[in-house]
C-alpha cells in the first residue's frame, strides 16, 4: 500500500517575473527515499520550500499529509543548505538543536528536561554530543551539517527534507551521511536535494530530475536510459560531474 | 568621584546610566545579531518628531516621545516585512522626516526656546527622580518580554525560516522587537541623546559577541560593559568638566578600538579555549 505524503499538482512558481517552476507534478509516498537532481537554479530548493509552505505557488496545489504545507510543518524535518551565514552568532550546538523542540506557543521561555534528553539523543546519533558546548560557527562545514540534521531529527519528523546536505562534506563524510539516511529511511520518508550522483545511486529509491519541470523516475537504481534522459533534461548536471559513462561503469561494478 | 555622590543629580545620573545600560545590553544584542542598526538609528532620530509634538501640544516629554517612537517603529516594522529590498531607503526617509517634523514643531511652539543640544547629546545630569521610576518600569517591560520570548527570539535571530516552521510567530516577534527598540531609545535619549544612541546600543554587543557562548551571555556582558562605559564616562566628564553624553561615547569608542586591536592579536579567542 503506497500512501502519498507529498502531492504537488501543476505547480507554477516564479521569482521576480522569472519562471522557476512550470507545471511541476510530484508525488512522494510514505517510505520513499527520493533524490532531487538538477543544475543550479533549476528550482530544487524552491520545490522543497513549497513543500514546507515557506513559499506559496503562483498556480497549482501542494498538499503534505493531505493538508496545506504550513499546517503540516510540525511533521516535517528540514535541513537547510549551509551557506555559512550567521557564523559569528553566539549560540552553542546544543542550543541550535533545541530550536527543533519549539512548538506553537510552547517552550518560548525555557525547555523542559525531556527536550534536553531528546536533543542529547539526536546529537549522539549524529556523533556530535561531545561538541554540544561549542559555538556553531567554530565547527567545520561537515560538522555543522550534522548539527542541522540533529536539529531536524529532534523534531521527530515523518518527512525529512534535506537541501544539499553534502555540499561541504568530504567523500567519506558523504558516504557516512547516506548510510545514516538509509538507516533513517526505515522509519522516515526522505527527500534530498543533491549533486552527488555517485553516492546517491546506491542509496536512494527514486530520482526526480528538476529543470523548471519535474521528471520523475520511479526506479531503485540509476539506469542507462535514466542517465540518457537526465542528460537530455539536465545537461549541466552531468557536465558538472564529468564523464557520464564513468558514473555508469562504477555502478555496474557495484 | 566619591564627594560627587553627595549631589542628588549625580546619584540620579549614575542610576540613569545603570538602567539604560541594562536595557541597552538586552536590546542592543538583538539589534546587532538581527542587523537592525540602521533601523534603530531611524527610530532614534525620528523620535525627535515626538519631542516636537510633545512641546507643541503641551504633552509630557515621555508621552510624546514614547508614543511617536512606537508609531514610527511599527511603521518601520511593517515596511521591512513588506518591501524588504527597498526598506533601507524608506527607513532613511522616515529618519529625516521625523527630525524635520520635530524642528518645525519646535519653531511653531510659541515663546519656548528648547535646548536642542540636551536632546541631541543627552542631559544625564538633569534626570529627575520621576524619570528614574519610568526607566525602572521600561526596564521591567523589556526584561519580561525578552525572557518570556527568549527561545523564540533566539531561533528567529539565528534562522528565521526554521523558526517559522517550528511555529514561532516571526512576524509578531519582529513587531515586538522593534517596539522594544522604541522603548529603549526613549530611555537612552535621556542619557546620551538621540545622536549617540546607536553607539550605546551597538558598541557593547559588538565587543561582547566575541566572548559569549549564548545570546543570554551576550546580553549580560553587553549590559556590564555599558555600566562600565556610563560610569567611567560620567566620572571623566565630572573630573574634566566635559559633556557627559559625548564622554560616555568616547569611553565606549576607546574600548571598541582596543577590542579590535585585541582581536587582531588573538583571532578567535573562543575557538582556542574550547578545543575538545
Amino acid at each position: 500500500m503506497r500512501v502519498p505524503i507529498v502531492e504537488m499538482e501543476n505547480v507554477w512558481f516564479s521569482f521576480n517575473g522569472i519562471p522557476v517552476l512550470k507545471e511541476a507534478n510530484l508525488t512522494v509516498h510514505r517510505g520513499d527515499f527520493l533524490a532531487l537532481l538538477g543544475p543550479n537554479g533549476s528550482g530544487k530548493t524552491t520545490l522543497l520550500k513549497l513543500m514546507l509552505g515557506l513559499l506559496k505557488p503562483a498556480r497549482g496545489t501542494v498538499h503534505v499529509f493531505g493538508q496545506p504545507p504550513s499546517e503540516a510543518a510540525n511533521r516535517i524535518g528540514y535541513v537547510p543548505q549551509d551557506v555559512g551565514i550567521n557564523k559569528s552568532f553566539p549560540v552553542t550546538v546544543l542550543d541550535v538543536v533545541l530550536m527543533g523542540r519549539l512548538r506553537h506557543g510552547r517552550n518560548w521561555s525555557r525547555y523542559p528536561p525531556g527536550d534536553r534528553i531528546a536533543a542529547q539523543k539526536a546529537l549522539e546519533r549524529m556523533e556530535m554530543w561531545e561538541y554540544r558546548n561549542r559555538r556553531i560557527g567554530d565547527l567545520s562545514g561537515g560538522q555543522r551539517q550534522r548539527v542541522f540534521i540533529a536539529r531536524a531529527l529532534v523534531t521527530e519528523p515523518e518527512l525529512l527534507l534535506l537541501d544539499e546536505p553534502t555540499a561541504s562534506v568530504d567523500l567519506k563524510g558523504q558516504t557516512d551521511l547516506y548510510v545514516l539516511l538509509k538507516e533513517l529511511n526505515e522509519t522516515v520518508t526522505i527527500v534530498v536535494v543533491s549533486h552527488d550522483l555517485n553516492v546517491l545511486s546506491s542509496y536512494v529509491k527514486c530520482v526526480a530530475c528538476v529543470n523548471q519541470r519535474v521528471f520523475f523516475h520511479d526506479t531503485a537504481e540509476i539506469t542507462e536510459e535514466m542517465l540518457e534522459m537526465m542528460a537530455y533534461h539536465c545537461p549541466v548536471e552531468l557536465i558538472a560531474h564529468g564523464l557520464p559513462h564513468r558514473v555508469l561503469r562504477k555502478h555496474e561494478d557495484f | 568621584m566619591l564627594e560627587a555622590l553627595q549631589f542628588e543629580f549625580m546619584r540620579n545620573a549614575l542610576l540613569a546610566g545603570l538602567f539604560a545600560s541594562i536595557a541597552c545590553g538586552a536590546i542592543g544584542t538583538l539589534i546587532v545579531v538581527n542587523r537592525l542598526v540602521f533601523l534603530s538609528g531611524g527610530i532614534a532620530h525620528a523620535a525627535y518628531g515626538g519631542i516636537g509634538l510633545a512641546f507643541f501640544f503641551g504633552l509630557s516629554y515621555t508621552l510624546g516621545t514614547l508614543g511617536f517612537s512606537l508609531l514610527v517603529a511599527m511603521i518601520m516594522a511593517a515596511v521591512t516585512l513588506k518591501v524588504k529590498h527597498r526598506s533601507d531607503t524608506i527607513i532613511g526617509v522616515l529618519w529625516a522626516v521625523g527630525m524635520a517634523l520635530g524642528v518645525i514643531l519646535l519653531d511653531l511652539t510659541p515663546g519656548y526656546n528648547v535646548d536642542l543640544m540636551s536632546y541631541l547629546f543627552g542631559s544625564i545630569l538633569t534626570v529627575p527622580t520621576s524619570d528614574l521610576w519610568l526607566m525602572v518600569v521600561l526596564n521591567g517591560v523589556i526584561l519580561f518580554v525578552v525572557s518570556s520570548f527568549y527561545n523564540g527570539l533566539l531561533a528567529m535571530s539565528y534562522d528565521e525560516e526554521f523558526a517559522q516552521l517550528r511555529g514561532v510567530p516571526v512576524r509578531l516577534l519582529h513587531y515586538v522587537q522593534l517596539a522594544m527598540v522604541a522603548l529603549c531609545v526613549v530611555m537612552i535619549i535621556r542619557v546620551v541623546g538621540l545622536i549617540l544612541v546607536i553607539a550605546l546600543l551597538t558598541i557593547a554587543p559588538y565587543i561582547a559577541e566575541k566572548y559569549s557562548g549564548s545570546l543570554r551571555g551576550m546580553m549580560l556582558l553587553s549590559a556590564l560593559l555599558n555600566v562600565f562605559f556610563t560610569t567611567v564616562g560620567l566620572w571623566i566628564s565630572y573630573a574634566f568638566n566635559l559633556t557627559s553624553g559625548a564622554t560616555i561615547i568616547m569611553v565606549a569608542a576607546t574600548c571598541f578600538f582596543i577590542s579590535l586591536f585585541v582581536e587582531r592579536l588573538r583571532p578567535k579567542p573562543y575557538a582556542l579555549t574550547s578545543e575538545p
